[in-house]
């Protein structure tokens, strides 16, 4: 009986390299998948293709690719990612001078394009209905992409492309269009699309599955509980996912990696970043996690099955990126005795300074004691040995939030006694809003490259 | 006892949402998760950090529910000034929670 497997070769765009080489080697794979497009990612490639109209691609596609390449290449494992981000042309094109550097010939790389609505938004060619409010005035606009479906990834496939890299596709499609390439699925079988959904999402945070994100290491009763550790997280296991032509999935990871991959991992990735667990939406299906049952079957090794679905949406989800104004934040620590009432009396310095300064909100923590949940969640912390103050504003100008790290800096001499390590940066806020747009206001295009 | 002895949970974000999903280790005990961790109380447990009211799934067969909790706007993942911008942290506050065991 035919089986399909798909390795998980990145989870985000900083993603480690060395676990998805160990996948290509050692995985048996058919299909090696990076997922490297967060949701604000594209808005700031955008804003590098935008200085240089030959960037714009994921930063690390060239040293991926030059570890993975000629690996895929050798063993007929074919790699889709939407490394592509705001120029999958520009990846294709520079993955072709890859390929042919590396002497590899007859490599089929193919670029999905058709997620750039930003024009055809601009022009209202296609009308955008927001999803919280209204969008934000357009001349604020960095990007505009479609999530597009599975089917232009489908048809690259079809037209025997070796690589596929994308723009904004949604994630788990990367993993569903090879699925639905290699077992001819009907793409309106909802359930079909479903579990095939559950399977991607599942892969697609690459680590997250197999033991990152999850490490909780508890000791009781002067032993280790054990019921959180990972191990091996140093050199962490990407998963792989085979896959029958009914949907069932077996999840694993190759021998000698570290992770940990069980119902429990699963059943945390299953969730991850879900809100109606019976409703998900996506191009291609709303697909129906609330009847998956995961189940171990070795060790680091479970099936899971279920996913359901129902008809996919009408419309598609756009994410606009715009600027938004910028950010200071600056830091300085105290220790020692009486560190807390230096750090507390120098945030109340700074509070003083930065007042009716053209700043939308100031913000101070104290890092150590209660900077991440505040007071209430923080209650009972006993006062710390060492503090270290931040100061973090927003504003619509540049040089209005460099001034809270310039204030930062400032009290080294003038504020209290012992302040030390002072540092700061500024940054750009690109923001996100999502709208939907109909479905014929999409046109995916592919366009092949060989080597 | 703490949440943290029978549960794990497991954060992510999306836009102005936070989303935390809490896991029975042992399926007897989702009943007890089920009873004790309302959407009523998460809210409360998380008033200082959140807006509104919390949303509440159940999947009985995983012995999961999950939460989706809607941050201030001014605190959405791009513009908060929070240290952890994408409130990745809070599921671990989520297992400080005390529940009461019944009997």
């Amino acid at each position: 009986m035919k089986r399909v497997r798909i390795g998980a070769g990145a989870g985000y765009s900083g993603d480690r390299i060395d676990p998805a080489v160990e996948l290509a080697e050692k995985g048996a794979l058919d299909y090696l998948v990076f997922e490297c497009l967060a949701e604000r990612t594209i808005a700031l490639a955008q804003k590098a293709r935008l200085r240089d109209p030959a960037a714009g691609y994921d930063p690390l596609l060239e040293e991926r690719m030059e570890a993975v390449l000629a690996l895929c290449a050798q063993r007929g494992i074919r790699i889709v990612s939407n490394m592509g981000a705001a120029n999958p042309m520009a990846a294709a094109e520079k993955t072709l001078d890859i390929a042919r550097r590396m002497g590899l010939r007859g490599v089929r790389i193919a670029a999905v394009t058709g997620d750039d609505v930003i024009e055809s938004l601009r022009s209202g060619m296609v009308t955008a209905q927001a999803l919280e409010g209204a969008l934000p005035p357009a001349a604020r606009w960095l990007s505009a992409n479609a999530y597009m479906g599975m089917t232009p990834i489908v048809d690259a496939l079809a037209a025997g492309a070796n690589v596929i890299l994308t723009g904004r596709v949604a994630d788990p499609a990367l993993f569903l269009a090879p699925l639905v390439h290699e077992f001819g699925w009907d793409v309106q079988d909802w359930n079909l699309m479903g579990q095939g959904t559950v399977v991607g999402h599942l892969l697609e945070c690459a680590g997250q599955l197999t033991g990152g994100y999850f490490a909780d290491p508890e000791w009781k009763d002067g032993r280790k509980n054990g019921r959180k550790d990972v191990p091996g997280l140093a050199r962490l296991g990407f998963p792989l996912a085979e896959v029958s032509a009914d949907g069932c999935a077996e999840f694993s990871k190759v021998e000698g990696s570290g992770g940990l991959l069980n119902r429990a991992t699963c059943t945390e990735q299953l969730l991850y970043e879900i809100q109606d667990p019976a409703a998900y939406y996506t191009p291609d299906v709303v697909a129906d996690f609330s009847g998956v049952s995961i189940e171990e079957t070795g060790r680091d090794r479970v099936r899971v099955t279920g996913g359901r679905g129902r008809a996919r949406p009408a419309t598609l989800k756009v994410s606009v990126g715009y600027h938004d104004g910028f950010i200071g934040e600056g830091q300085i620590s105290y220790a020692g005795l009486n560190a807390l009432a230096r750090a507390e009396l120098a945030r109340d310095i700074l509070a003083e300074r930065l007042a009716g300064d053209s700043l939308a909100e100031v913000r101070f923590d104290l890092i150590g004691l209660n900077s991440i949940h505040g007071a209430l969640l923080s209650r009972d912390a006993a006062v710390p040995y060492e503090i270290r103050l931040r100061a973090a504003g927003r504003a619509e100008s540049h040089a209005a939030a460099a001034r809270v790290v310039r204030e930062v800096e400032a009290l080294y001499t003038n504020g209290p006694a012992g302040g030390g390590g002072a540092s700061g940066m500024t940054r750009e806020i690109v923001a996100i809003a999502s709208a939907l747009v109909p479905r014929d206001g999409i046109s995916p295009r592919v366009e092949m490259f060989e080597a | 006892m703490l949440l943290h002895d029978i549960a794990h949970a497991r954060t992510g974000d999306k836009g102005n949402l936070v989303t935390i999903s809490l896991i029975a280790y042992r399926a007897e005990d989702f009943a007890l998760l089920e009873r004790a961790v309302t959407a009523e109380r998460v809210a409360a447990h998380f008033r200082e950090v959140i807006e509104g009211p919390v949303e509440r799934y159940g999947l009985p067969q995983l012995g999961a529910l999950n939460f989706v909790l809607r941050r201030p706007m001014a605190n959405s993942v791009t513009r908060s000034l929070l240290l952890d911008a994408h409130g990745k942290c809070l599921g671990s506050a989520l297992l400080a929670m005390e529940v009461e065991p019944e009997g």
